[in-house]
């Protein structure tokens, strides 16, 4: 198909999200999609460089975006922190004239230079607009057979605008799934804050977020939880046990990557995707359904 | 006669700030507030706090907690019916409170959070998750890392943590920060 990117993993897929970067490239791989990883990148600065400093922040972003630029290709990150603070750099950096010159003379203390040309992708949007559900649903080799689903965005996907999906109640996460064969639910709090950083910062304020969230994966019926965002799956996986003994609940989803879905339904290799890497095995429950729909 | 601490200037400097341009046509219609979903942790809303800004009121503004509670989910961005930028105003906020010292001491974690991850990234160029909490369970969060031993054990068991090394760029990608970095200061920010 000649899709070909390069690629921003972000600093999170080296440690806890390390099976979100492996299960994309796997699923890339096999569906023959090109992620060439950008040489020499840094951090984007996600929400916390932003807080204490502008101007470097913007630099900081842009230089990654400088690096791509000679590339040629659209960029790609499957975080959303990510996704969010490059397209905000680039929107600054095209539409105000004094952050355009200072970052391009930051920049070129260093050599580089920007144009603002390099058009910024979330992993989520190339694999469904670009590559295509009906062409993902032909490669389907086993059927999530009905698994319910909830399909949680985060915030940074589709907040602030991009033109990529509804800021409240967006469907493409949704889509995607239905064309694995799962059953995506009516999940309210899909795009609600899950607190991101707060978790460090203001604890408690981020626990409230994510019980509100799991209650309302539960309420539409979910037996797992798919995400497309580093920080987002760390919260909602990694604090629902507190959160049962806090709350007084009961949730018990596996909470997975939406690439792992992916990886599973195209027949990659169990090795590749970390399914027993995560807090809950989601094995089971997918043995269940998968095998109810080759029945 | 309540009369608090006024600086008339306050709600042109922060018009004056990328993203800031549009403050003053707030209608407190409080689309903002409604739509925030940390506000009820917040000292002033976020409506609340458009109205001390431009009421002038710079002290109480850099003292509240409200940017720092903020989790940046721009749901209040989206639907401003004024089309205010009020996340990146957030930001700046955090900004001016840490140059000025006047934040709270209730905002601590957050500061040193985003403080320590600034340098983290300034020297590596990346950010290790392993290293930024080692560093604010150390800066004071005892209790945190007592409550997040678990968790963290757990994650380092499933291979989720590497336990040493460090991703970081090349020295010539260093050297690149550091010029830019330099640049950065010499022009003295935005």
């Amino acid at each position: 198909m000649g899709l070909a990117y390069t690629y921003y993993p972000g600093c999170s897929v080296g440690a806890t999200s390390l099976w979100y970067d492996r299960s994309l490239q796997a699923v890339a791989k096999t569906l023959g999609i090109e992620l060439a990883e950008l040489e020499d990148w840094n951090c984007c600065g996600a929400t916390a460089y932003m807080s204490v400093r502008e101007l470097m922040s913007f630099c900081i972003s842009a230089r990654n975006l400088a690096l791509a630029e000679p590339l040629g290709r659209d960029l790609v990150t499957p975080c959303n922190a990510c996704f969010t603070v490059l397209h905000k750099t680039n929107r600054y950096f095209n539409d105000d004239a004094t952050v355009r010159e200072k970052v391009n003379k930051a920049l070129g203390a260093a050599g580089l230079a920007y144009k603002g040309t390099v058009k910024v992708r979330h992993a989520l949007d190339v694999l469904v607009n670009d590559f295509g559900l009906d062409a993902l649903t032909e490669r389907v080799k086993h059927s999530l057979g009905g698994l319910k689903v909830a399909a949680y965005y985060g915030c940074q996907l589709v907040r602030p605008e991009t033109g990529l999906d509804s800021t409240d109640y967006p469907v493409i996460l949704d889509q995607l799934l239905a064309s694995l064969g799962a059953e995506p639910t009516e999940f309210a709090m899909k795009a609600r804050c899950c607190g991101a950083s707060l978790i460090v910062s203001k604890e408690n304020v981020a626990l409230d977020l994510i019980a509100d969230i799991l209650k309302s994966a539960e309420q539409s019926g979910a037996e797992a939880i798919a995400t497309l965002c580093p920080m987002c799956h760390i919260n909602l996986e990694t604090q629902m046990s507190r959160i049962n003994s806090q709350y007084k609940q009961n949730f018990n989803f596996p909470v997975l990557f939406f690439t792992q879905l992916m990886g599973v339904a195209l027949g990659v290799n169990e090795a590749e995707l970390g399914l027993n890497k995560g807090f809950i095995d989601p094995q089971p429950l997918l043995k269940r359904r998968m095998a109810k729909a080759r029945a | 006669m309540y009369a608090p601490a006024i600086d008339e200037s306050f709600l042109a400097e922060i018009s004056s700030l990328p993203g800031g341009d549009r403050v003053a046509l707030c209608i407190q219609c409080g689309s903002c507030s409604g739509s925030c979903p940390t506000a009820p942790w917040m000292d002033h809303s976020p409506r609340q706090l458009f109205a001390l800004i431009r009421c002038g009121m710079r002290d109480a503004v850099l003292s509240s907690n409200t940017p720092w509670v903020c989790a940046s989910c721009y749901t209040c961005y989206v639907r401003c019916p004024k089309e205010i930028k009020i996340t990146d105003i957030m930001y700046a906020l955090k900004r001016l409170a840490i140059k000025e010292g006047k934040a709270k001491p209730d905002t601590k974690a957050a500061r040193v959070m985003a403080e320590t991850f600034e340098k983290l990234v300034n020297k590596h160029g990346r950010n290790s998750e392993r290293d930024l909490m080692q560093q604010l369970y150390l800066k004071g969060q005892f209790g945190k890392l007592f409550r997040d031993a678990p968790t963290g054990m757990k994650l380092v068991r499933l291979g989720r943590i590497p336990m040493f090394g460090r991703d970081r760029l090349t020295r010539n990608g260093l050297k690149q920060m550091k010029s830019i970095l330099n640049a950065v200061e010499e022009m003295g920010g935005l």
